[in-house]
């Protein structure tokens, strides 16, 4: 059985919990990732409240929490939010931020929004989380008015909305609508306008448009109701007595849900799934069995467990998860089923990265995440060997290791569940990214070929388009600026609402830059945002400046300052400034500017460099490129 | 079969965690607002904490007419 609101896919916490966490303050150092790996763990209520005081009272002291990423959540809460926010500190950090929590009055929604000076406002939040359901908005009963009642209903949500946009910079979350168990008419009700089920069905409907419309956010909470049972995610007797909204059973998961959206934000979505081979692909041993007795494909109801595994695996690369394989074995043996074996959903060509060799798996996973160019916080690993995961929670902690039970035909349900790979916005360029990694073997054969980079790069035959941020790209750009880390000058992140303010701004230059070769689109994967100079109006000033890792060393960089350039030649400037700010993972690009060939006319201490370009000295490089 | 005596302890320990405050005694007859800190919200959460503790759950009806640590302690070993 699976039980999600168990949250299976999470190990236990240790007996050394409870003093582990409190020793945690006394730390010299890296207090954020001790509490990172103690967030891991299924904790219960009282676990999850001294979580939240320990990570709380480390804040407030000033202590750093990196690599946790600092994100300020206000919640204006319908009901009662106390055991929720307790819960909140703990999945934040599961996902990768450390959450600073401000709660507004219980069942204050309209009051607070409506007051600009409210204390949950104070803190300037990144994210504010609207927090209601059903009862909040009267879809608790039947109604003899039901087109009136939604409308109502939506029109509360949409004031709300409305309010909070005075206050702009904070992205707005919303939860949707989870239907209560028990009918009115029984089978009828879906048909009848006026039952909870249409009406909340209806209502759901309507709010994804006003999220569509206003850029809010919406958490699937009927979705996520519905998988756990409806009867056990609401519990009349804890609403009765202390108005909490959810059974305190799930209160973990509803948190996590939450805090995975968060993480999201902060670009801190994994990006890629590592899988072992032998009882988690395939059922028994390629080395032992040969190729020709392990368990996979249709009609033999283990070959079906590992099948679904499968498909799920390669539904994540369609929709832009890379996929590698880490397997303890010959290269070959492992390779053989991917090649050979005719019910293998999976194929070689799927797999970004395979290591299939006898050094431990943590080295594995590093060479992986090496290769690929990200970080070791983007990588899930599957393995049906508890002791390979334990190795791999012990050696690597920043790697997601979901638990999986004995019974592989639950091993999808465990992955899926887990909410690693959550996104706020799917594009096609998504779903070409996982290919686009797998191409890069290929553009690794012609390199081998080449004489040089430059003839290299021509065999590439690229295709680089530069262009204003528009409607159409509004929702990648904002996913790039949120999820670039390495190639990132400044690191600021914005919302999709704020992208979208900047496109309305008229003296602001916009780049978004896509490429394409002849092996595979890597759709967009460049952005500039600069404005004029607030002291100096014959400059332009660089915002933002930021690029995809996947095409390093194609000189992409070259010809996004050349676009920059062009843009701020056009606008009659004649200098261009840009900074780098550092941040923990943006080393790569500290002198990026230096070899683009800007003057460094500053370095504070903290890091930061300021760069000035001449315009009329710059003189364009010539670049690999088709058109532009 | 747990004694009162192993009871008490254990919601000794879940209200110590709840009210961050290890110095606290409870004792039959302690009653909540003789307790620093036992608010209506940490009830809430003591409250559920407890049946979280011992894996079990009340009615409303016995959570409304509790008067003491005491009544908590019955009322857990009701469900044992």
């Amino acid at each position: 059985m699976f039980v999600p609101w168990h949250m299976p896919w999470l190990p236990d916490a240790p007996e050394y919990f409870r003093a582990r966490l409190k020793a945690v303050p006394a730390l010299a150092e890296g207090h954020g990732a001790a509490l990172a790996e103690l967030a891991l763990h299924r904790l219960n209520s009282t676990q999850a409240r001294t979580f939240a005081r320990t990570l709380r009272g480390l804040a407030a002291a000033g202590i750093s929490l990196a690599p946790l990423a600092p994100f300020r959540l206000a919640v204006l809460s319908s009901a009662t939010f106390d055991t929720i926010e307790d819960a909140l500190a703990a999945a934040g950090a599961r996902h990768g931020v450390a959450l600073d929590l401000t709660v507004a009055e219980y069942d204050q929604i309209i009051q607070t929004a409506f007051n600009p000076d409210a204390t949950v406002f104070a803190t300037k939040p990144d994210a504010v989380f609207v927090h209601f359901d059903h009862r909040w908005l009267a879809l608790d009963r039947f109604s003899a008015d039901p087109a009136g009642t939604v409308d109502a209903a939506l029109d509360q949500v949409a004031m709300v909305l409305r309010a909070l946009a005075e206050a702009p910079g904070a992205q707005i979350i919303m939860g949707n609508v989870a239907t209560p168990p028990g009918g009115l008419f029984g089978s009828l009700d879906q048909t009848v306008a006026g039952t909870r089920r249409a009406q909340i069905a209806a209502f759901n409907h309507g709010l994804r448009d006003l999220a569509a419309e206003s850029g809010a956010l919406v958490l699937d909470i009927a979705a996520l109701a519905e998988q756990v049972g409806t009867a056990t995610w609401f519990d009349p007797v804890m609403w009765n007595l202390y108005k909490l909204p959810i059974a305190p059973d799930c209160v973990p998961l509803f948190a996590d849900t939450v805090a995975r959206t968060i993480g999201a934000l902060r670009g801190k979505a994994r990006k890629c799934l590592v899988l072992d081979c032998d009882n988690t692909l395939w059922g028994g041993v390629i080395g032992d069995d040969g190729i020709e007795n392990i368990l996979i494909g249709s009609g033999q109801p283990e070959g079906e467990s590992f099948l679904a595994v499968q498909q799920l695996a390669l539904d994540l690369k369609k929709r832009g998860i890379i996929l590698a394989v880490c397997s303890k074995n010959f290269d070959e043996t492992a390779r053989q089923p991917f090649r050979d074996h005719a019910d293998m959903l999976l194929r070689e060509s799927d797999i970004a990265v395979f290591q299939a060799n006898w050094s431990d798996k943590a080295s594995n996973l590093e060479a992986i995440a090496a290769t690929l160019d990200i970080g070791l916080d983007s990588l899930v690993f599957l393995d049906d060997n508890s002791a390979e995961r334990a190795q791999m929670r012990a050696a690597l902690p920043m790697v997601a290791v979901p638990e999986l039970p004995a019974d592989p035909a639950y091993y999808p349900l465990y992955l899926a569940s887990a909410g690693y790979f959550e996104a706020l916005a799917y594009s096609s360029e998504d779903s070409a990214r996982a290919d686009s990694y797998v191409a890069n073997a290929q553009r690794a054969e012609i390199k081998q070929q080449s004489r040089d980079l430059g003839d290299y790069l021509r065999a590439l035959d690229m295709t680089l388009t530069a262009q204003p941020f528009d409607a159409q790209g509004r929702a990648r750009i904002a996913q790039l600026i949120n999820k670039s880390n390495q190639f990132n000058l400044t690191t600021r992140r914005y919302s999709e609402a704020d992208v979208r303010a900047v496109e309305d701004e008229t003296d602001t230059f916009t780049l978004q830059v896509r490429l394409k070769d002849k092996f595979s689109d890597f759709g967009m994967i460049g952005v500039v945002i600069a404005r004029t100079h607030p002291d100096d109006s014959d400059a332009l000033d660089v915002d933002s400046w930021l690029m995809s890792c996947r095409v390093l060393g194609r000189k992409v960089e070259e010809a996004m300052l050349q676009a920059v350039v062009e843009g701020a030649r056009r606008a009659g400037k004649s200098r261009l400034y840009a900074r780098y700010l550092p941040t923990a993972k943006n080393g790569m690009v500290r002198t990026l500017f230096d070899t683009l060939g800007l003057d460094l006319i500053g370095e504070e201490a903290d890091g930061e460099r300021r760069y000035r370009l001449d315009l009329p000295s710059y003189a364009a490089p010539a670049l690999p490129f088709a058109e532009r | 079969m747990l004694t009162d005596d192993e009871i008490l302890s254990r919601i000794t320990d879940v209200v110590r965690d709840q009210l961050d405050d290890d110095e606290i005694t409870l004792t039959q007859a302690t009653e909540a607002n003789n307790v620093d800190g036992w608010d209506s919200l940490a009830h809430v959460r003591i409250m559920i904490a407890v049946e979280e503790e011992f894996g079990v759950r009340f009615q409303t009806s016995e959570i409304t007419s509790l008067k003491n640590v005491g009544g908590l302690v019955a009322l857990v070993r009701s469900r044992l």
